[in-house]
């Protein structure tokens, strides 16, 4: 299965994903640019994603916890999820998702050596 | 400027890698002082997920985050490690003779041999809004704590969030406020119900107001705020605000670390895997903060890491000392320092 990811900068990711993973696994090891800073535990909401309209009434409804975490998210939407709470399955085989403003990973330090 | 503290080994964050480093020092006889901008220990497990099941601790089929924290704290108590919550490694200056010496942003100084870096995905600090401009701000009108209730008298004060930081403030300021805002994008509040009541209560009587939204921009001159744009399901509005305070929670930084001189890759800390040592000798970097071929950000692989760098750190402060490997399941020596009876 396939879902398609639109980064902070607009650019479009077809990632082949595995099922039974999180969709910000996924996202993740694609290393697309995403904080997820929890590890996917709904304690950060770094992770925040809007799913794309025709998409977001075919996913199973957020929990009350993920609702409440969206409280630290920025710019929340009522298309807005947590990325890691999305379980990637053949029901959402074609998604879209937009990374979220602030979720950003932390700039890297130049890489050097001393 | 404070009294300097002498110390075998200064370590820089008190997450779950950082208290089991305590033990492996500890049974070798070093002593040591932790470092921690949390107000408590525990790191990630206790400020982000303390009440959820961690499974992959050795021999805790299920375990909390703060459950971990808090076997981990029992189990070093022996070695008497002194904690330093609510501070911020602020420099680290190498001395003539190898050892270092630790600042931090309260004004402590620490005198060591030895500094372990076990600070996980960096310093916790409030996250900022990506609103534009909003840096120009901070410090003067924009702030993500109150260290000094004057700086908010007599002003608008706009307060953005659904937490108990939100309304304790909307609680504890608007007395003193020529006006108080509070923001929040739906009518529900993941803060104590009994603030929630109170903070309805003072709107009900028009001592402030409450308003569903988002921040969209700032408005005002030279850092000192005028307005803060918002918009919300009936469109956009905008609130007379001096002073603003978002609060939404807190994210990991790697701070004043990258100015070291240490080598980085990618913001963490490469290191050997014989002594988890970093570029800079006497510095180490064990848990989630250091790289190395094969790494998994696993709090076991911390705990590993934690032992190894022990042993390279005992050789560093007592490198006279003969260190004969021991077991504490045999060893009298050892059991007497773990205060077995």
């Amino acid at each position: 299965m396939k879902i398609n990811v639109v980064d902070h900068k607009g650019a479009h990711h077809e990632l082949e994903a595995p099922e039974g993973y999180r969709v910000m696994e996924v996202i993740r090891d694609y290393d697309v640019g995403i904080k997820a800073e929890c590890g996917g535990a709904c304690a950060c909401a770094t992770c925040h994603v809007y799913v794309d309209k025709e998409w977001f009434d075919k996913i199973p409804e957020p929990t009350d916890e993920e609702i409440d975490m969206l409280d630290e998210a920025f710019g929340v939407e009522d298309n807005s999820r947590l990325s890691c709470q999305i379980l990637t399955d053949d029901s959402i085989d074609g998604i879209t998702v937009y990374l979220a403003p602030g979720t950003e990973p932390e700039e890297k330090t130049g890489d050097r050596a001393a | 400027m404070s009294e300097m503290i002498e110390t075998d080994v200064v370590i820089i964050g008190a997450g779950p890698v950082g208290l089991f480093a305590v033990f492996e020092l500890g049974l070798l006889d070093l002593k040591c002082h932790l470092i921690d901008i949390l107000d408590k220990p525990g790191g990630q497990c206790a400020e982000l997920y303390p009440e959820k099941p961690i499974y992959d601790i050795p021999a805790w089929p299920e375990i909390s985050g703060q459950g971990l924290t808090d076997r981990l704290l029992e189990q070093i108590a022996p070695f008497n490690p002194e904690f330093h919550y609510n501070r911020m490694v602020a420099g680290l200056e190498k001395q003539a003779d190898g050892s270092f010496i630790v600042t931090t942003d309260e004004d402590e100084k620490f005198h060591c041999k030895v500094v372990v870096i076990a600070a996980g995905g960096g310093s916790f600090q409030p996250k900022r809004p990506p609103v534009p401009t909003i840096e120009e701000y901070e410090g003067k009108s924009v702030f993500y704590s109150v260290r000094r209730m004057e700086e908010f008298r007599d002003q608008d004060i706009l307060i953005v969030g659904g937490g108990d930081s939100a309304l304790d403030w909307s609680l504890a300021l608007q007395p003193i406020a020529k006006s108080l805002t509070l923001v929040h994008r739906r009518d529900a509040f993941r803060g104590a119900p009994d603030s929630v009541k109170k903070m309805k209560a003072l709107v009900e009587e028009g001592k402030m107001n409450f308003s569903l939204g988002q921040m969209t921009g700032l408005e005002g001159e030279g850092g000192q705020l005028s307005k803060v744009n918002l918009k919300n399901a009936d469109g956009e509005f905008s609130v007379d605000a001096t002073r603003l305070l978002p609060f939404f929670g807190l994210t990991m930084k790697l701070g004043p670390i990258a100015d070291w001189g240490l080598n980085l890759e990618e913001n963490l800390i490469p290191v050997d895997t014989e002594k988890f040592a970093t570029s800079e000798p006497g510095i180490f970097a064990i848990g989630d903060i250091n790289t190395y071929p094969g790494k998994l950000k696993l709090i076991l692989s911390g705990f590993h890491e934690a032992a190894l760098m022990a042993h390279a750190a005992k050789a560093i402060v007592n490198p006279d000392e003969k260190v004969v490997f021991q077991y504490t399941t045999s060893s009298t020596n050892l059991q007497k320092k773990l205060n077995v009876k």
